[in-house]
């Protein structure tokens, strides 16, 4: 298990984000299915929240009323926040390699009220936006202090839901409330650009009333920071759009949408964990 | 006689949906095609890459892919649109009341990887109640291919016929239980197999099931008779009388949650026909899980063994 120490190193969350990658390619190479690609883009973001002292949270208390809140929803990602619930002490790390299999806690996709640590089922991509306003809502209306943090894809951002949310969170100055878009450029049939393209994001979340912050998705000392400033707004939403690679960490993964949704081979997974562990 | 054993595996529903589209769009110009960034997946791409100029990947946005529909119909034009059938039924449900079912238009949608065997994904990705809701919307055609070849054949019907269809495709590969030239309407159910014992009533993966089970009843001397009942609205119920009458038990397996899918529809019509008992062979009232599909149909209760307990079930109470 990886302790999260109170002053832990932009160089500790490094070496915690690559065990995170070696466990993420681990599991989905032994369930013969899931994202590799979204779930490696998602890793540094991750990292930071569950270990670089982002999120005030209890592994031995998943249910805590006054903990923060972090919603995956880009529920396709699930084996990164596995990882890091595993490591966090949420449920053993031998339990990961049970991924996809019939009566496994590790489910496809995220499932509420299944997996300790699990904030909302997704894996319909478009919703976890709105799960989020209603816990932030909540917290304001008990006059709570917890925070929400919201993990998005950005080919997930062409859903309505995701605009209608925003715009809600805008207008009701949900200050609590970050968004955190993990800006890889790709979505399954392709490059987001040339489906649907979302440019400018960052002019249309502040249009709505957020204030954006751009970051380097993948210096996980820079993702912490964002994250950090994110703690400090209380005034107004905070959207984080971190500029990732899709399937970061394993060369023949990177920017090759291919492994969006396909597993690795025996020998791909020999490669993949050999780059990680140098 | 049909016989389950020897049937040989196709090709997935899905990949027959797509070389389908291709053919009814080449003799038809106004078919235009759509697709929410799961073009690969549906097959939708077949034809999206032969005729660019026609085909539209919007991206996630299923609802506003039913809206879009709408209004190219409107226009005259014969939209496909595919998805998963968990997204486009879920999320654009009120887009296909509005806009395809109460305006009558001329909507064609096909939700793939219905049903649980879509596998390790999981629940959020598997569609257990796309029938009902399919079926809840007045004046839609509700059509789930067993094979490949009545997946083609829907195809080229649902192009024909002047209203919203509904077409549900498989992801796994799918054995051929039909003739390549097999005559095929929608509403009017296929028999694969005579029997005088009981009926089993089935439709998409479970049609293969059936004859499978009815191997087995066989060698313990029951016979039953299958219905390939791909078309669960409008339903065929002058099969299902002649079916009431002559064996008088049915058994109804689909791949489908228990409330409002082809066993809701068959027991309905054998009530305002001639009654006859009735079990059931789906998920029930529960979602499924992640797994491999094989396990979950075994672990869900959907294989030929659970056709067999049910007929000698339902016998039991002849
Ligand atoms: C509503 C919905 N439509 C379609 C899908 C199928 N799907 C799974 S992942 C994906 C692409 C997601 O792209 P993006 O949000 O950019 O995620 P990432 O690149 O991080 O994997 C799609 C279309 C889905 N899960 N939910
Ligand atoms: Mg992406």
């Amino acid at each position: 298990m990886v302790a999260a120490t109170p002053t832990v190193s932009a160089a500790e969350l490094a070496n915690i984000a690559r065990t995170l990658r070696s466990h993420v390619v681990r599991m989905i190479a032994a369930a013969k299915s899931g994202h590799p690609g979204g779930s490696l883009s998602a890793i540094e973001i991750i990292t930071a929240l569950y270990f670089g002292r982002v999120l005030r949270h209890d592994p031995k208390n998943p249910a805590w009323p006054d903990r923060d809140r972090f919603i995956l929803s880009k529920g396709h990602g699930v084996p990164a926040l596995y990882a890091a619930l595993a490591e966090s002490g949420y449920f053993p790390v031998t339990e990961l390699m049970t991924l996809r299999q019939v009566s496994s806690r590790m489910q496809g996709h995220p499932v509420q009220g299944l997996t300790p640590g699990i904030e909302a089922s997704t894996g319909s991509l478009g919703q976890g936006l709105s799960v989020g306003v209603g816990h932030a809502l909540a917290a304001r209306l008990d006059g709570k202090s917890f925070r929400t943090y919201v993990l998005l894809g950005d080919g997930e951002c062409q859903e309505g839901q995701v605009w209608e949310a925003a715009m809600t969170a805008g207008n009701y100055e949900l200050g609590s409330l970050t968004a955190i878009v993990d800006s890889n450029r790709y979505q399954l049939d392709g490059a987001v650009e040339d489906i649907n393209s979302l440019v400018p994001l960052d002019a249309k979340f502040e249009s709505f009333g957020w204030r954006v912050i751009d970051v380097d998705g993948h210096d996980v000392g820079a993702v912490r920071v964002a994250l950090h400033q994110a703690r400090e707004s209380h005034d107004v939403p905070v959207c984080i759009i971190a500029h990732t690679t899709k399937g970061k960490g394993v060369t023949f993964m990177e920017n090759n949408n291919e492994f969006h949704g396909k597993s690795p081979s025996a020998d791909q997974l020999q490669v993949a964990l050999s780059q990680l562990a140098e | 006689m049909t016989t389950a054993n020897a049937l040989p595996m196709g090709l997935a529903t899905r990949e027959a949906y797509g070389q389908a589209l291709l053919e009814v769009g080449t003799a038809n110009r106004n078919v235009i095609v759509i697709d929410a960034d799961l073009a690969k997946s549906t097959f939708s791409w077949t034809f999206g890459k032969v005729f660019p100029e026609r085909f539209f990947n919007i991206g996630i946005q299923e609802a506003n892919m039913v809206g879009i529909a709408s209004g190219l119909a409107s226009s005259g034009k014969i939209p496909f649109i595919s998805s998963f059938a968990a997204f486009i039924l879920c999320k654009g449900f009120d887009q296909l009341r509005m806009g395809a079912a109460y305006p009558k238009l001329n909507v064609k949608v096909a939700g793939s990887h219905g049903g649980i065997s879509i596998g390790e994904d999981g629940v959020s990705q598997q569609s257990v109640e796309d029938v009902a809701l399919a079926c809840a919307l007045p004046g839609f055609v509700v059509c789930i291919p067993s094979d490949e070849h009545t997946m083609r054949a829907a195809v080229r019907a649902a192009a024909e016929h002047d209203g919203p269809v509904y077409l549900r495709l498989g992801r796994p590969k799918t054995q051929i239980v039909h003739e390549a030239g097999v005559h095929f309407e929608f509403g009017h159910s296929i028999e694969v197999r005579d029997g005088h014992s009981l009926t089993i009533v089935a439709n998409g993966l479970l049609v293969a099931q059936a004859l499978l089970a009815a191997d087995t009843l066989a060698r313990k001397g029951i016979e039953a008779r299958v219905i390939d009942m791909h078309t669960v609205k409008p339903l065929d119920t002058a099969a299902l009388e002649r079916a009431s009458h002559e064996t008088g038990a049915f058994v109804v397996a689909e791949e489908h949650m228990h409330h409002g899918g082809l066993g809701s529809a068959v027991a309905q019509a054998l009530v305002a026909g001639t009654p006859a008992p009735v079990e059931y062979v789906n998920l029930g009232d529960r979602y499924a899980e992640s797994g491999k599909p094989d396990d979950l149909l075994d672990k869900y209760g959907m294989r030929a063994k659970n056709i067999v307990s049910a007929a000698e079930r339902v016998l039991a109470r002849k």
